[in-house]
């Protein structure tokens, strides 16, 4: 589903260049649920924004679901996240002015889906993530956790080939924390390709496999039991 | 373009800053309000002035004699000439192109009063004229008739008087017509009484003058065959002004006028003049849109402004959309119909408010009676529809900027501004 090639990106900081990524070699098959660990300052979220199509790299190669991704102009990389990609952040980025359903239907409408079928397939993932009554509600009506449920409907409406999720669990406490990892495991029990950038050792064993970076490269690339988040809920 | 969701956010982000978006729009507005107030002004005054030559033939010169500046043919200069009926006769057979040909002599005025009625007596103005010269000078007949070319034939003695004369020499409630007054020594008998038609200055001397028919005129105070002055129209496809030359060449060579003489014969070109009213007009137009495009660039920056600042707040949701695949373009739109539908907006009111005024000035204008020179201001249906296309087009761009500034937002960064 993804392969990477030697990856190398470096940062200009006035005089100084900034190497983050160094040499990276990284594929990642049709239904894992990969978790990216490391330090801050070890590279893992540029090599996310790389993913996700936000950053561009410098040298090597990039191909996702057999499509060369290089040389893209910006009309052409939001239609490849918006193809290929659904995103899971941090803060979760919901546009507050729009209700629950709306910001889930929100890369429908960018895929020009008719308004009722887009109300209808929103309606149906926010009902698989449980807040189905809460869907004319705005995000600031909605507590952490419910917030990031949204985030994830909303990066599975447009039904993408791979899921990124920046430190997803970043801003929750651990139960809502364990709750979102258990959502997080469902959606790939049913087949999706998910990758999750986090710093928790917890969290990364609920995932199937680890990838450790350090310095900008991948020191440790392990395959480990998956810890089922449903128990500590 | 005519997209629900697209006018749906329109709204939501006008709405969030009521303030704000009303302060905007205020300077759209008043830029708006001043041009259609501006142009309208312009446009009462082009119909003031308009009126006073409404029902003149502006094609029209007048032409009088002078004194001759060279001598000619073994005649001095320094001479005193008139035109001759024989000349009005030779212009109407040279020059086809003329319309109305009217001569008139008129009576010097001298010191002392030249018109009795009884008791009462009053200095006035006395010409000889066709019937046509109503079709060139401005003035309507509101009693009896005026006179008409069997008077001319018969050589009748009957006058038309200025609505003024009526008031000095007649009481009130008088009848006029029929009455007879003594012009220099002779009886005639009025038939008519006019008004002025322009609403201008002057009304008051120019309603003090009496008509006579040119014929009778020229028998009662021995005029013979001569005319002191005409007023000349030409046909509507042809300009009086490129004409005049040939019309004063004929008489200079019918009055043995050396052909270089060039103060012998006076004139007064009434189309050059209304032509030089018209450029005023043209002119007063420029300004005025010169002064309101001024005035609406200022609240176009405005918006611009405001603009640039929504997306600066939106930043972070801008990079949101990016991510989930929104098309750069799409936002750009976005920008731009945000922009154009405030601009828009606030021009319409404007354009309201403008025309309330105007309306508000037109029944000032109907309850106190005509003012000078100006007349019912109004903005055509023209002026709206320009003035629409000057939003669209200013919409665009105020929204130019902000556009280009929000598509240079790179999701990434957007995204980390937290």
């Amino acid at each position: 589903m993804i392969e990477i090639k030697n990856l190398h990106k470096s940062y200009k900081m006035g005089k100084n260049s900034l190497h983050v990524l160094k040499g990276i070699n990284f594929s990642v098959e049709e239904g894992e649920l990969v978790a990216i660990m490391g330090s801050s300052g070890s590279g893992k979220s540029t090599l996310l924004n790389i993913l996700g199509m936000l950053d561009e790299l410098d040298e090597g190669s990039y191909t996702l679901d057999g499509v060369p991704i290089k040389n893209l102009n910006e009309t052409k990389a939001a239609q490849y996240r918006n193809k290929f990609l659904g995103f899971i952040f941090q803060s979760f980025n919901l546009i507050n002015y729009k209700s629950a359903l709306e910001n889930v239907a929100l890369p429908l409408y960018y895929q020009k889906v008719g308004r009722k079928e887009r109300q209808e397939k929103a309606l149906k993932y926010l009902e698989q993530v449980g807040l189905k009554q809460w869907a004319t509600h705005l995000p600031s009506e909605l507590s952490g956790g419910q917030k990031q449920r949204v985030a994830i409907a909303r990066a599975m409406a447009a039904e993408p080939k791979v899921l990124l999720a920046d430190e997803p669990t970043g801003a929750l406490d651990s139960t809502t924390s364990y709750e979102v990892m258990d959502l997080i495991q469902k959606i790939n029990d049913q087949g999706n390709t998910i990758l999750v950038v986090t710093h928790e050792e917890d969290i990364a064993h609920m995932c199937k496999r680890i990838v450790h970076l350090k310095d900008g490269v991948i020191v440790e690339d392990k395959k480990v039991e998956q810890v089922r988040a449903s128990q500590y809920v | 373009m005519f997209n629900k969701d697209r006018w749906k956010e329109i709204v939501e982000v006008m709405s969030s800053n009521v303030v704000r978006t009303i302060a905007t729009a205020f300077g759209v507005g008043w830029g708006i309000f001043i041009l259609i107030i501006l142009l309208a002004a312009g446009k009462g005054l082009e119909n003031g002035i308009r009126q006073d030559f409404n029902g003149v033939a502006t094609n029209t010169i007048f032409m009088w004699t002078e004194t001759t500046s060279m001598a000619f043919e073994g005649l001095p200069e320094g001479r005193n000439f008139n035109f001759k009926l024989e000349d009005v006769e030779l212009l109407r057979q040279n020059i086809p192109e003329l319309r109305i040909l009217s001569p008139r002599n008129s009576i010097r005025l001298e010191e002392g009063d030249n018109v009795v009625r009884g008791t009462e007596t009053g200095r006035y103005r006395v010409f000889g004229d066709y019937p046509e010269i109503i079709e060139q000078n401005p003035m309507y007949v509101t009693h009896g008739r005026f006179f008409n070319h069997n008077d001319i034939k018969e050589k009748r003695k009957v006058v038309v008087i200025g609505n003024r004369i009526r008031d000095e020499l007649y009481n009130d409630d008088e009848e006029v017509l029929g009455t007879y007054l003594k012009i220099s020594g002779i009886n005639f008998m009025v038939v008519g009484i006019y008004k002025e038609k322009t609403s201008n200055g002057g009304g008051e001397n120019s309603e003090r003058q009496i008509f006579m028919p040119f014929t009778t005129f020229s028998q009662a105070f021995n005029r013979a065959d001569n005319v002191g002055w005409m007023a000349i129209t030409a046909k509507d496809g042809s300009s009086i002004s490129n004409l005049t030359e040939k019309i004063v060449n004929t008489v200079k060579q019918s009055r043995k006028i050396h052909p270089k003489d060039e103060r012998a014969i006076g004139y007064f070109d009434l189309y050059e003049q209304f032509n030089r009213v018209q450029s005023l007009f043209g002119a007063l137009r420029f300004v005025a849109y010169f002064v309101g495009i001024l005035v609406l660039i200022s609240g176009i920056i405005g918006v611009s402004n405001i603009m640039l600042i929504v997306i600066k707040e939106r930043t972070k949701e801008i990079g949101i959309r990016r991510a989930l695949g929104e098309d750069p373009w799409s936002i750009r739109l976005q920008v731009l119909m945000e922009s154009v539908f405030l601009t828009i907006m606030s021009g319409m009111i404007g354009i309201i408010f403008g025309a309330l005024s105007i309306y508000g000035i037109n029944t000032l204008l109907n309850a106190v009676g005509p003012v000078d020179m100006f007349l019912n201001p109004s903005v055509s249906l023209g002026v709206v529809v320009s003035a629409l296309l000057i939003l669209v087009v200013s919409g665009l761009l105020a929204g130019f900027l902000p556009a280009n500034s929000a598509i240079k937002i790179r999701p990434i960064e957007a995204l980390r501004n937290e």
